[in-house]
């Protein structure tokens, strides 16, 4: 079995995130990390190998900045096995569809059974990238698994939809995403952590892949953002990490806000 | 390029709200644009004179594709239909408020036309003759203004973002079209489904929800949750990942294939916060996140934050309502 799991960097949640004026992209120079609801992928696969199929290869596969490469090791550490990294400049400013077609074509390169992804992407809440990356592989879609069992060269995935729980199965190969309902990952024991630099890892180039620089970036992008304004609504958040009296400031709060009489 | 098209999905036999919603927003833009408004529909024995209602909410043509392979809510035969439609009727922009489904069948039609996809889009506006979207980023702080460069463009709109209406009573013609599916788009086949069980109370008449998410270790987490939501005199509500998990039962779930509610006080535990369950309750007057994860994105959109143990903040927030009780 071999398994991809397509990956991204995001920035730290605890960081000050923010838009730049002129391009109006995200700021991503600060401190990054791995997409937490990616870290379910990657612990799917690693059930799979633990389980059913104990020879299965886990490439970790993702599209970002050469100095990724640390969120690229913490996905190896949790249990890839190689990673190939697509780090071109000229990849900066992809849209959705640019993005996906980066992906695709790095995973077209070779034959996987399973493509796995995050049900979304902390950052941008982007929850299409499956549908995107399968369309253009032409091989079945299946998104929001809660779970995933795989038999004689199919793939089995029960999922909560808006009526009740569908089961949908589907020949391999198959892109996969799975919902943050599916596991609990593990977080990795150090010498993982430590031997995730020694897996191998694979950056490539946009023309390594054979893609046309003008279809990607921001130069390819189907979408424009003309202007950020601020949107009506919720004032400031008050956040406070409990030292004994939060339940108390808590209270106080809603009856100042009359909420509690 | 010319017109807009609204994929208006069917559930339980009827066409969504949330379709009926957006297809009603599309046939405001659409006026500004001078752009007609045609609404798309996928299923299987489907009824036509049914359908035709939905020139009441702005559709000029009603186009139906009627195929056993899109009667199971699988999203790629929809792309398949949508793609032929477009074939025909060479659209400007494709629109659909956000499901399970929708959201999948416009990332298939984007990739498949080469079109440009903006998701969770919270407004569509017309400016300078083409369709300007407002996307909600970094924790609904920011709206970006997107728009498109590629000649279609695709537009998913954040689940119950544009509420319908009851319609003007009017009808459309129906049209049915035959689509050309491809081998892939039927791959995926559905061998089972459960109905949602509704068991407990109804959540989304309470005044205040205190909702459990994964933070809460397990179902017996569940226990302090129900003593607070009972000395605030509210109802319990759940995520998605603990429903599935099994921990409490699913008529309490809020969240994209959950229940919308407003309540007055919504006081989020354990929760992370992850869109699907932001789009249920988002509305709510008051939220409140307890969480022992800093950095868990619920604390962007709440308006009181605690950082910390639900064992120990819970209990002592149970016992203080008490005692003002």
């Amino acid at each position: 079995m071999r398994i991809a799991i397509c990956v991204k960097e995001v920035p730290d949640p605890t960081a000050v995130k923010r838009i730049d004026d002129g391009s109006h992209r995200l700021v991503r120079s600060g401190e990054n990390t791995l997409n937490p609801y990616d870290r379910h992928a990657i612990e799917a696969a690693v059930q799979i190998k633990e389980g059913p199929a104990p020879d299965t290869e886990i490439t970790i596969v993702t599209m970002a900045p050469e100095s990724a490469g640390r969120s690229v090791d913490r996905a190896l550490a949790q249990g890839g096995d190689r990673s190939i990294h697509i780090a071109d400049e000229a990849a900066a400013g992809s849209d959705l569809l640019g993005t996906a077609r980066v992906l695709a074509a790095a995973l077209k390169r070779e034959s996987f059974d399973l493509i796995l992804l995050g049900q979304q992407a902390a950052d941008s809440e982007c929850y299409v990238m499956a549908g995107l990356v399968a369309e253009l592989l032409e091989v079945p879609c299946i998104t929001q698994a809660a779970s995933i069992a795989l038999a004689d060269g199919s793939v089995t995935v029960k999922r909560q939809v808006e009526t009740g729980y569908d089961t949908v199965k589907a020949q391999l190969p198959c892109v996969v995403s799975v919902s943050d309902a599916i596991n609990d990952p593990r977080y990795p024991p150090l010498p993982a952590i430590m031997g995730a630099k020694r897996k191998p890892h694979e950056v490539v180039t946009l023309a390594e892949l054979g893609i046309d620089a003008s279809t990607v970036g921001a130069a390819g992008a189907a979408t424009s953002v003309g202007g950020l304004s601020k949107p009506a609504g919720r004032g400031d958040t008050i956040v406070l990490e409990d030292d004994g009296t939060a339940a108390e400031q808590l209270l106080a709060f809603l009856i100042e806000k009359k909420v509690v009489a | 390029m010319a017109g807009i098209a609204v994929l208006c999905e069917v559930q339980s036999g009827e066409v969504s709200r949330g379709s009926i919603g957006v297809l009603e927003e599309a046939a405001r833009l659409g006026a500004a644009l001078g752009e007609s408004v045609e609404a798309i529909v996928c299923g299987s024995g489907l009824d036509d004179a049914k359908l035709a209602a939905l020139g009441g909410f702005g559709a000029s043509t009603v186009r139906v594709a009627d195929d056993a392979l899109l009667a199971s809510g699988i999203a790629q035969p929809v792309v398949d239909a949508c793609a032929t439609a477009q074939e025909a009727g060479g659209y400007r922009y494709w629109l659909a408020a956000a499901s399970i489904m929708t959201a999948d069948a416009m990332a298939g039609l984007a990739a498949r036309l080469g079109a440009g996809i903006v998701i969770d889009a919270v407004e569509l506006h017309a400016e300078g003759g083409a369709l300007v979207t407002r996307r909600s980023g970094l924790g609904d702080s920011v709206l970006a203004h997107c728009g498109f460069v590629s000649a279609v463009g695709v537009v998913v709109t954040r689940a119950n973002a544009f509420a319908a209406t009851e319609g003007n009573g009017g009808t459309a013609p129906v049209e049915r079209f035959t689509p050309s599916f491809r081998a892939w788009s039927q791959a995926v086949t559905l061998v089972g489904h459960e109905d949602a069980v509704e068991t407990g109370p109804d959540i989304s008449a309470a005044d205040v929800l205190v909702a459990g998410g994964r933070g809460l270790g397990d179902a017996s987490g569940f226990g302090p949750i129900e003593e607070l939501a009972t000395a605030f005199g509210g109802a319990v509500a759940a995520t998605r990942a603990v429903v599935d998990a099994g921990w409490y039962p699913y008529s309490a779930q809020v969240g994209q294939t959950g229940k919308t509610v407003t309540p007055k006080l919504y006081v989020a535990c354990g929760i992370s916060g992850a869109i699907q369950h932001k789009v249920g309750m988002q509305g709510s007057g008051t939220i409140v996140a307890i969480n022992k994860d800093k950095n868990a994105p619920i604390f962007d959109y709440a308006d009181f934050g605690i950082v910390g143990d639900l064992n120990a903040v819970v209990p002592q927030l149970t016992a203080l309502v008490k005692a003002r009780g």
